[in-house]
């Protein structure tokens, strides 16, 4: 296990640090219509709002996913009540447009009359970005969906002109006329509302205004960000209310920009196809987005790319050429080669969307080893299979041994004519990682003598294999283990790791590098100079030897058995061996249980005494009252006129209200509570208390007197 | 002969006691009975701690300090309401009352509080 383990990180430190300068685009593969589904899942039948129906049902067509989830009724029965609303914003009534144009629901055409009209009122008074969008956009879908509307726009030119007002002079747009900052998916999202003006002008739109526009868009692409691998994007700083935004979002709106655009215009835009294919990897790079919208963008914008010159051939033969660069991704299934399994290299070319290429070959350009910048010309032509469509080399270049190496393909097209329609980006770099069995052999290890440097004892290693050896040395002796290292071909192998390690009984570690010396790998322990170092532990040590790398296909990490060690004692001033650290696995393992520890419950007497001592202490009021009997108490002094009785009555309840309160304290109030009902009902008894008792007072006085 | 004249001493002197104690004012016998009564309560307490343990000692504590506090009260009451006092000749017994009351509602709050 950890044998596999070091191989791993050495591997995955290996794939990043060469994936820096050059990197490997895969297109759009199964994993991706897997993960749209998973994204995209209906609740209750539906996706929620019309633009999510959108997205998820635009994903699934352009992935051409055949299960896909059946929202039908319920998408159909969304549109038609968004239609027929005549509250519906702008924007729900061109996502219910959209929706429609995918699932062709059955809808009158007179219900796109009255919508047309709508849409054409809202048209005039539009004064932000996004307004002219859906408008433009929803009479766009209109006049996809029927003939019998008539959308044409008699004042192209006028809306041309305000939504070009927008623009500014690095070719982004504003999003609204009071919003000063400028965006790359205002861009885009005005690029393709002026491709739908463009399609909606019933006499054409002047070709000074595509001009300008034009040059726009070039502008637009000058300010393409670009990353080391060749991938670019349109960054976006702006963020909106509605928060979504990013490159990805601005790199996905800008494309389609630039793709509807181009469907509907006769000029030619020469964008550069280095850029075209930056953009294509960049989308390929994101891999598969976590989000629902964020496949939604990548999946959009990688169709517009593919789509980029089926669309112009439809509507303007002529101008294909013009416009070029459909993106062709060059893929490796696999980016390690075993030359002992004798794995043959191959290359795949396709579009984005993973559908196949024109005719053409790969050649194999130039080999750079990895590390060095030394590079080996070849300019060998793979050999296309034509049955899995993948270009293989059949036998790898004799230079080429186990190790790290970049290849470098370039596309050539059988046609010429297609070198104009299709961006390949020129030599297209890839890493690749050759491995093999790596041949150990005159593996031993030995016992010298110290000052002669005669072989005290010696034994042939089986590598990689069991081995036992069991050796002794004292302190004026070495220890010299050795080994050769051959790759398939013959040439000598350098690892990138290859340690000796001696464990003693107690557990303390001592690792040393095998240092090798041209063709052969030698370790020498001098002990008479590491007693120190072994803090004089005489005793068994155990020996192990690890050798990795991430091409070499059988790196292991063994024991080779056991040395006898006789170190001298240790003088009083030597250091101590370091305490052992615990088992790593146990630092993290479940610490011990705690157990909490409860004041045992004190005894309690039976509940029978207690009970009858609860009567008993009843007895001593009961001869109270007996008492007060006997010595013939009475209630003559209780005032007898209205007003002082009711005080005094008042008096006993007030004094009766207080206890009933300190059993409620008691009970269940807290302190604070009652202390102020305490302060209330205090007042109230020093009232009717001073009542009663000044009139008890002067009765008595009255008496005395008389 | 010495325990007879002993015995008859001792019952010579309850019996003056008795007659002295049988001129005392009503209400004053009132308060002598609601003394008697508080300080019998507290014993029986005691009695029962002694018998079963003091656990919950907060508990018994109260229960018997407002006993005895309730006896010590009275006891002032008692000296100030007296007639023959002399001391608190000019305190009316109402007064003297009220601050039985008082005390008591202060001493009964404190013993709540305590009780747990």
């Amino acid at each position: 296990m950890a044998r596999k383990l070091g191989f791993l990180v050495v591997a995955a430190f290996l794939v990043l640090a060469s994936i820096c300068e050059s990197a490997i685009f895969n297109p759009v593969s199964e994993s991706h219509r897997s993960a749209a589904l998973e994204l995209f899942s209906p609740a209750d039948g539906s996706f929620g709002s019309l633009e999510e129906t959108y997205e998820a049902l635009r994903t699934f067509e352009v992935l051409g996913i055949e299960k896909k989830p059946d929202v039908k009724p319920s998408a159909c029965a969304s549109v038609v009540d968004t239609l027929r609303s005549t509250s519906s914003s702008l924007k729900d009534l061109f996502h219910a447009l959209r929706v429609n144009g995918i699932l062709k629901c059955e809808l009158k055409d007179e219900a796109f009359g009255g919508i047309e009209s709508r849409l054409k009122d809202s048209l005039n008074s539009a004064n932000s970005l996004l307004d002219f969008y859906y408008t433009i956009g929803g009479l766009k879908r209109i006049k996809d969906q029927t003939s019998e509307v008539d959308v044409n726009l008699g004042d192209a030119d006028k809306v041309f002109r305000s939504i070009k007002a927008l623009s500014q002079s690095d070719g982004r747009w504003r999003f609204s006329s009071n919003n000063p900052e400028s965006s790359n998916a205002a861009a885009g999202i005005a690029l393709e509302a002026l491709a739908g003006v463009i399609s909606l002008a019933s006499p054409e739109i002047d070709h000074s205004l595509l001009a300008t526009l034009k040059s726009d868009i070039g502008k637009l692409f000058d300010g393409i960000e670009r990353y080391d691998d060749g991938a670019c994007y349109f960054d976006e700083k702006l963020v909106d209310a509605s928060g979504h935004q990013g490159p990805l979002s601005a790199s996905a709106s800008v494309t389609r920009g630039i793709t509807a655009f181009a469907a509907v215009t006769s000029e030619s835009l020469n964008l550069p196809g280095e850029k075209i294919l930056g953009l294509a990897k960049f989308f390929l790079g994101i891999g598969l987005p976590g989000s629902a919208k964020d496949l939604y963008y990548q999946i959009d914008a990688l169709a517009c790319l593919e789509n980029i010159r089926q669309v112009s051939t439809v509507f303007f033969l002529s101008r294909n050429l013009l416009l070029g660069s459909i993106p062709l991704i060059l893929s490796l299934p696999a980016t390690v080669l075993s030359v002992t399994k004798k794995d043959q290299l191959k290359v795949q070319v396709s579009s984005v969307l993973g559908s196949s290429a024109p005719p053409l070959s790969v050649k194999l350009m130039q080999i750079f080893t990895s590390g060095s910048k030394d590079a080996s010309i070849i300019d060998q032509k793979l050999k296309f299979d034509p049955d899995n469509s993948v270009h293989v080399l059949e036998t790898l270049p004799t230079n080429v041994d186990v190790g790290k190496y970049i290849f470098s393909f370039e596309i050539i097209f059988d046609d010429p004519e297609h070198k104009k329609n299709y961006a390949t980006g020129g030599r297209t770099k890839v890493p690749i990682h050759v491995t093999g069995v790596i041949k150990i052999n005159n593996a031993e290890i030995a016992i010298l003598d110290s000052d002669i440097g005669s072989v005290e004892a010696q034994k042939k290693l089986d590598l990689p294999g069991d081995n036992a050896a069991a050796l002794s040395a004292n302190h004026l002796q070495k220890l010299r283990m050795s080994f050769g290292l051959t790759t398939p071909f013959g040439h000598a192998f350098k690892p990138h790791q290859a340690f000796l390690k001696l464990r003693h009984e107690s557990g303390v570690e001592h690792i040393f590098v095998v240092g090798n010396t041209g063709k052969k790998f030698e370790i020498i322990l001098d002990f008479l100079g590491l007693v120190e170092k072994f803090f004089y532990l005489s005793g068994k040590y155990d020996i192990q030897l690890t050798v990795g790398d991430s091409v070499m296909e059988n790196s292991f990490l063994q024991p080779l058995g056991h040395i006898e060690l006789d170190l001298p004692d240790a003088p009083e001033k030597a250091a101590r061996p370091p305490p052992q650290l615990v088992d790593p696995y146990s630092r993290y393992g479940p610490k011990a249980e705690i157990n909490h520890i409860f004041r045992a419950p004190d005894k309690r007497p039976p509940r029978e005494l207690s009970l009858a001592f609860s009567g008993l202490v009843l007895l001593p009021l009961l001869g109270f009252l007996a008492g007060l009997l006997h010595l013939r108490a009475n209630l003559k002094n209780f005032p007898k006129s209205t007003a002082p009785a009711t005080f005094a009555v008042l008096f006993h309840l007030g004094i009766a209200a207080v206890l009933v309160l300190y059993a409620l304290f008691w009970f269940k109030l807290d302190l604070f509570t009652t202390l102020k009902a305490l302060g209330l009902l205090g007042i109230f008894l020093m009232f009717v208390g001073h009542k009663t008792l000044s009139h008890l007072a002067s009765t008595s006085s009255k008496l005395k007197s008389a | 002969m010495g325990k007879s004249s002993t015995t008859k001493d001792a019952q010579a002197l309850f019996q003056s006691l008795r007659s002295a104690y049988t001129a005392t004012p009503t209400n004053l016998k009132i308060i002598d009975l609601y003394i008697v009564f508080a300080v019998v309560t507290a014993v029986i307490q005691v009695v029962y701690m002694a018998l079963v343990g003091s656990f919950p000692f907060n508990s018994f504590l109260s229960g018997v300090l407002s006993c005895v506090g309730t006896a010590v009260l009275a006891v002032s009451l008692r000296i100030q309401v007296n007639k023959e006092n002399k001391e608190f000749k000019d305190l009316p017994p109402e007064r003297a009352f009220a601050d039985f009351v008082l005390c008591n509602l202060v001493l009964h709050l404190v013993i709540m509080n305590f009780l747990g």
